[in-house]
């Protein structure tokens, strides 16, 4: 670079030691997440769920407080935290139930009642599936909010290691023509131009994908900072009320929240006293029609006790970010193809990790430098007679 | 697409990423254009990111001749 060799030294030593310790990360993260890009596919296929009864367009929902009863009925002991208008099938209802209001909701069994007749179908045990074992090792490690936070650690450097991989990708590519790579080399080099190649292609796609797993990571804090920050702005006045013990109608709430946003559709509702609401509102989160603001809620908060409208505004910037984030690093937003396109980058991205570990261990046995390979490889290329 | 030959010129920095240039400007097309809109929107968006997997493929063919 014209900046000099020794600030390429050191991007070269970033590059090294970010890689080194986030690639068998990394290499878990690729493959766990090859089966979740395709979660449901494979959950319809190893597992048999209650179809619910199929109706005519524009049919009305259930009474959503039966819906909830019916559900809860089939969980004794069990107290409603949530009820989620399923994304995947517009036919059913999802009831997230915990032994208690305040325990972690992470932990919640799922009901599923239909969304016309408000019966129960089933409450299937999410935890025993294959894609749940693949979804905790790829979040957690089965570690918790550490676990977490750990990965996101590990993609940061990541991200660290593909900034700093192309700044190093310009030294190596000087004398070569873009996409090089050169068959009849040692398996050294050509696993270096095969690294070189797919890195540089897949910058965008990897660092998006890096960089928003990292903010998910951050989802449990950002949710925190939500509840104390505009949540508990929005109910300030309720903090001294008892919680409330008789709530009002659930489905009129829901009627309530419409109403004060004509176009937008409910996607779930916070039952009092859980993470997403205050002890006396149901949170009912609505969502927008187009795409893009699907994606994004906006609480309306009705008062459990009365059933009147406290308050509704548009979630901060760092919610909504998160909210963006996740599409961006699933996705689940663009059909079957950009999900098998998901796939094939996936694979690709596990193509750089091998071949940098690889080429890291070799030139470790070598006792060469990054840099002295390098500049060995640019030597060989120009010299004939190195070419084996 | 062929390997670098002796006495080859080095490469400016604008030649080194011009290509990779482009496939970082058709990848962030394409990762917006589904999250903008449907149907077309989709479309675009596959056709984008399956660019960078194509010339991939491209590269590293082009020598087994």
């Amino acid at each position: 670079m014209a900046s000099g060799s020794s600030s390429l030294r050191k991007w070269a030593w970033v590059h090294k030691w970010s890689s080194i310790v986030c690639t068998i990360f990394m290499l878990l993260l690729c493959i766990t997440g090859l089966p979740l890009i395709f979660h449901e596919e494979i959950d319809d296929l190893l597992h048999e769920q209650v179809k619910a009864a199929a109706v005519p367009e524009r049919t009305p929902l259930a009474d959503l407080d039966r819906a909830v009863a019916s559900g809860l009925a089939a969980a004794p002991k069990q107290v409603a935290h949530f009820l989620i208008w399923d994304p995947d099938d517009a036919n059913s209802l999802l009831l997230s139930v915990g032994p208690s209001i305040d325990v972690n909701p992470t932990d919640n069994r799922i009901i599923r009642v239909d969304a016309h007749t408000g019966t129960f179908l089933d409450a299937p045990d999410l935890t025993r599936r294959f894609t749940y074992i693949m979804l905790k090792l790829h979040t957690d490690m089965f570690a918790g909010l550490p676990g977490k936070l750990f990965l996101g650690l590990m993609g940061i450097l990541f991200c660290a290691a593909i900034v700093s991989g192309i700044v190093v990708y310009a030294p190596s590519m000087r004398k070569l023509n873009f996409g090089a790579y050169r068959r009849e080399r040692p398996r050294i080099v050509r696993w270096l131009d095969l690294h070189n190649l797919a890195g540089i292609l897949l910058v965008v796609w990897m660092l998006v994908v890096g960089f928003t797993g990292v903010i998910n990571t951050w989802a449990d804090l950002v949710i925190k900072v939500w509840q104390f920050g505009q949540l508990a702005e929005m109910t300030s006045q309720y903090a001294d009320r008892p919680p409330v013990t008789q709530p009002t109608s659930l489905t009129a709430a829901v009627a309530t929240a419409q109403q004060a946003q004509p176009d937008m559709k409910p996607a779930f509702v916070a039952f009092p006293g859980s993470i997403f609401s205050s002890k006396s509102h149901y949170g009912v989160f609505m969502r927008g029609n187009t795409p893009l603001t699907a994606k994004l809620l906006k609480p309306a908060l009705i008062d459990a006790a009365t059933g009147k409208l406290t308050d509704t505004r548009n979630l901060p910037w760092y919610v909504t970010a998160l909210l963006i984030s996740q599409p961006l690093h699933f996705g689940d937003y663009g059909g079957m193809p950009l999900k098998i396109i998901w796939a094939a980058l996936d694979v690709i991205t596990i193509v750089v990790l091998i071949t940098g570990l690889y080429l890291w261990l070799r030139r470790r046995q070598s006792g060469s430098s990054v840099e002295r390979m390098l500049a060995a490889t640019q030597a060989a290329s120009n010299d004939p007679v190195l070419t084996s | 697409m062929t390997s670098a030959r002796p006495g080859v010129r080095r490469k400016t920095i604008g030649q080194v990423f011009g290509i990779p240039l482009l496939m970082a400007l058709l990848s962030a097309i394409g990762l917006v254009s589904a999250l903008v809109g449907d149907g077309i929107w989709d479309s675009v968006s596959w056709v984008m990111l399956l660019f960078p997997i194509l010339l991939c493929g491209y590269c590293l063919r082009q020598v087994q001749k």
